[in-house]
């Protein structure tokens, strides 16, 4: 069967609910079904990709290091609304780096977040077949 | 059609749960095909036998218990969010050595896979959350 | 078709249909169900934005929630249809995929 285009779309901020956390879990067990996949990261969903996360004082998971490991998973396409970001008054910068090595260019190793507008957005949102919202 | 519908909040807290079960009842109404109803996040809460309701007021767990019966419906409940949340059936109950379990009649626990092969079988996902 | 837009939570409450206006595409429709159908009222303060929003969309508001919340349908923006959840069950079938605004 032809492989479908999966968007998991990220609205929430982490550790206030455990939306975050188990939309990561679906990624990480769906990769294995070799499936077209995407990740969106609006609104607060940008918080999730934030540096410097620490959650020892909460004595609750703290699965944001778990982000670095979706290049090992053969997942590139992290998109994030430039809107959400300026919102915010964050930046690329305040953002973990996020990388994947490419097979097809001699194992480079390149940068999986990519900032887009709304509009962009807007147009992947269009082109793809399931929309997963936690 | 073939429908798939996940399912991410319990029961009576948020009308999410209520959204999924009406909209699967009148797609099977109309004839469609439901290939999976799949519960996750808070979503597994809706697979228990234990909860007693008012009399006056609808019986959630029981509802999905029957239209799956009716319908023949793969009604799964995600292991990983049900073993955090105390959703077990009697073989999760035995491995964690717990002295119940508290699964609805027919509901299955299984893994996350579920969730992406429905996408992959169904030509449409609908997502019922908070 | 392209993608049935679904927002479910009051515009009062939640950016969902911020959200949703800003990233759907022209020709998408939006249905509105739970507490989103307060969107679809006359006279609030986001009437205009969605009354301009129906020049790019098809907008819903699905009828038994707002049966429920009392909220009558000559109470709605001109234009906005309801559906029921046979029509809801319809509109997942016209359009190709669907999107929920959690």
């Amino acid at each position: 069967m032809a492989s479908k285009r999966f968007l998991y779309m990220n609205r929430k901020a982490p550790h206030g609910s455990v939306y975050a956390l188990e939309s990561l879990e679906v990624v990480l067990i769906g990769a294995a079904f070799e499936q077209d996949v995407s990740l969106a990261f609006v609104d607060d969903g940008v918080y999730q990709l934030l540096l410097n996360q620490d959650t020892a004082a909460l004595g609750s998971k703290n699965f944001s290091p778990t982000f670095k490991a979706l290049g090992d998973y053969d997942i590139s396409k992290i998109y994030v609304e430039a809107e959400s970001l300026e919102a915010r008054g964050l930046t690329r910068d305040d953002l973990m780096p996020l990388t994947w090595e490419d097979e097809d260019d001699d194992w480079a190793e390149k940068d999986s977040i990519h900032i887009v507008s709304s509009e962009a957005l807007a147009e992947i949102i269009e082109q793809q077949d399931v929309l997963l919202n936690f | 059609m073939k429908f798939a519908i996940l399912v991410n909040e319990g029961p009576y807290t948020h009308e999410a749960a209520d959204s999924a079960y009406q909209f699967t009842a009148a797609a099977l109404g109309a004839g469609h095909e439901i290939v999976r109803v799949f519960f996750y996040h808070d979503g597994v809460n809706n697979g228990t036998r234990l909860s007693v309701p008012p009399q006056d007021d609808r019986n959630i767990s029981q509802r999905w218990s029957e239209l799956g019966a009716e319908h023949d419906l793969e009604l799964i409940v995600c292991v990983a969010a049900a073993q955090r949340r105390g959703l077990l059936d009697a073989d999760e109950a035995k491995r964690a050595g717990k002295d119940s379990d508290n699964i609805a009649e027919g509901f299955q626990i299984s893994g996350l896979g579920q969730l992406i092969d429905a996408g992959i079988q169904a030509d449409r996902l609908l997502v019922f959350g908070d | 078709m392209s993608v049935l837009h679904i927002v479910n939570k009051s515009p009062f409450e939640r950016n969902s249909l911020d959200a949703c206006l800003r990233l759907a595409q022209a020709d998408s429709a939006i249905l509105l169900i739970e507490d989103g159908i307060y969107a679809a009222q006359q006279g609030t303060a986001v009437s205009d934005r969605v009354a301009a929003a129906m020049a790019k969309y098809q907008i819903y508001a699905l009828s038994p929630d707002l049966q429920a919340r009392g909220i009558s349908e000559d109470r709605l923006i001109d234009g906005i249809k309801t559906v029921d959840y046979d029509g809801f069950v319809q509109l997942a079938c016209d359009f190709d995929k669907s999107q929920s605004w959690l």
